[in-house]
């Protein structure tokens, strides 16, 4: 298959990008600065990262839809208004995880962002527990780009007007020039951010704008490690089919109006949600300096093994080692000893609280 | 810098005596990226040519520190240990890994010398 490029390769090219295969598209692990240096500058300024991989799925709105889309999704779409956005998941009939997503109320419809590995495979699923009732649409015509760090909206505002009124997971119409782009503010690093969904011919002027004013370009090495500082899940590592949105401790995006609802895999949740799981998804932070990857064993201090790292790197901004795994939930409350395989030998480590690094969302404005 | 020989798992020798000083290339750290953690053989260890002297992690992954030489190791250096970010500073000089007394000088023989070290790291990243 053919490797897929964003609006935004040259532009990757041009600034030092080194490109590797994620997802089918040909995408920038990191730039010349380093993986080290972007995340610190996204943590202390802010950065510019092209997201255009992810999926943008467009439902055109019509009767019931809000209704029709409440027996996919567990969250409460009857009461977001228009222009505001959460978090949620697409599950199986067992609560498994077919993908996360931000799913935001817009006028004319809903705009769902899915995980680049997912889109195809969640446009399927939808579109048939939707019976084809309606239109869906997976953008291929925009791009996205995310501006991440304290530093964003000042960038951000020289460039589109009026931005800094946004609220968080909030989004609405604004332009660039004459160009009318949707900006939700959200983001997965943990930091004030936006996401800015633009026409492709129009992405590459609008982020060499975002450069001039002082933001840099950050690649995927950077995005993985400031997401998991922020205790944020990758799909594929952190969740995936065989995980439930309750044994990766994600229990809050589940609204509480929706329990005794019909979704797929909602009996299972509502039954971990009242009699508790068996694995639970915690942050682990090794005692020494040594890096806990993914799919390393974890025991507890009777060397029996009790669970496995999902996700494991160098935290930059919290000068540690930092990984996130799966537990048997008796071994999962904060501070239990734990020890980690590590290349035949056995790391001490303890099971903490996460995030690792405090999120800075701006809430209220 | 003559007496500077490379390996193809992208270590430097250099020879004073027979103890061998040992180190990763500047070509290595590039591939690499940050390094974040450094784990080195033990002083007093033997280690024995292509055989595996410690490890590297970078925030993208960990890569094995392999050894081109056979010997006993007489010293590592604990800078790096201590500040990984070195290695990526001043690779091919103060961020030395480990030395070893050699047991067979002749293995350096083998080793590319820097023209031919440079023509295959070009060559193995295209």
């Amino acid at each position: 298959m053919e490797i897929k490029e964003t609006s935004l390769i040259n532009l990757h090219r041009s600034h030092g990008a080194k490109l590797v295969e994620f997802a089918g598209y040909r995408m920038p692990i990191q730039y010349s600065d380093g993986i080290l240096s972007e995340h610190k500058f996204t943590r202390s300024n802010c950065g510019i990262f092209d997201v255009s991989h992810m999926g943008q799925l467009f439902i055109h709105d019509k009767e019931n839809l809000t209704k029709d889309l409440e027996k996919i999704f567990p969250v409460d779409l009857q009461n977001l208004k228009t222009d505001q956005s959460k978090y949620s998941f697409l599950m199986n009939e067992n609560g498994g995880i077919y993908d996360d997503l931000i799913i935001t109320k817009i006028k004319k419809g809903y705009l769902i962002i899915l995980n680049a590995a997912c889109k195809e495979n969640d446009y399927k699923i939808i579109k048939e527990k939707l019976n084809d009732k309606y239109q869906l649409e997976l953008k291929q015509n925009s791009s996205l780009i995310a501006l991440q760090g304290p530093g964003a909206k000042d960038v951000l505002k020289k460039v589109v007007k009026n931005i800094q009124n946004l609220k968080f997971m909030h989004g609405g119409e604004f332009f660039f020039n004459d160009t009318n782009i949707y900006v939700t503010r959200s983001g997965y690093t943990g930091e004030d951010g936006f996401e800015i969904s633009i026409p492709n011919e129009k992405a590459e002027i609008f982020t060499k704008a975002l450069l001039e004013n002082g933001s840099k370009l950050i690649g995927l090495g950077a995005r993985d490690t400031l997401r998991l500082e922020a205790g944020l899940c990758l799909y594929g590592n952190d969740i995936d089919t065989e995980t439930t949105p309750i044994e990766a401790n994600l229990k809050w995006a589940i609204s509480k109006k929706r329990l005794d609802d019909k979704y797929p895999g909602s009996e299972i949740i509502k039954k971990q949600i009242e009699s508790g799981v068996k694995k639970l998804r915690v942050g682990i932070k090794p005692e020494s300096k040594v890096i806990a990857r993914a799919n390393t064993k974890i025991f507890n201090e009777e060397k029996n093994e009790i669970g496995k790292v999902t996700s494991g790197t160098f935290g930059p901004s919290v000068d540690h080692p930092i990984s996130m795994g799966y537990v048997d939930s008796k071994f999962s409350s904060l501070n239990t000893k734990v020890f980690l395989e590590i290349r035949g030998k056995k790391v001490s480590a303890n099971i903490c609280k996460l995030p690792f690094y405090k999120k800075n969302y701006v809430k209220e404005i | 810098m003559s007496d500077v020989k490379f390996s193809k798992e992208h270590e430097w020798i250099k020879l004073e005596g027979d103890v061998a000083i040992i180190g990763i290339t500047k070509h290595a750290t590039e591939m690499l990226g940050d390094i974040v953690f450094v784990e080195l053989p033990e002083k007093g260890s033997s280690v024995e040519k292509d055989g595996t002297a410690g490890v590297v992690e970078s925030t993208k992954a960990a890569s094995d520190v392999y050894t081109p030489v056979s010997g006993e190791i007489v010293e590592t250096n604990q800078t790096i240990v201590d500040d990984p970010a070195k290695i990526n500073e001043d690779p091919e000089n103060t961020a030395w890994f480990f030395k070893l007394k050699m047991k067979d000088v002749s293995e350096m023989d083998s080793l590319m010398n820097k023209d031919e070290y440079d023509k295959f790291a070009k060559e193995s990243s295209n």
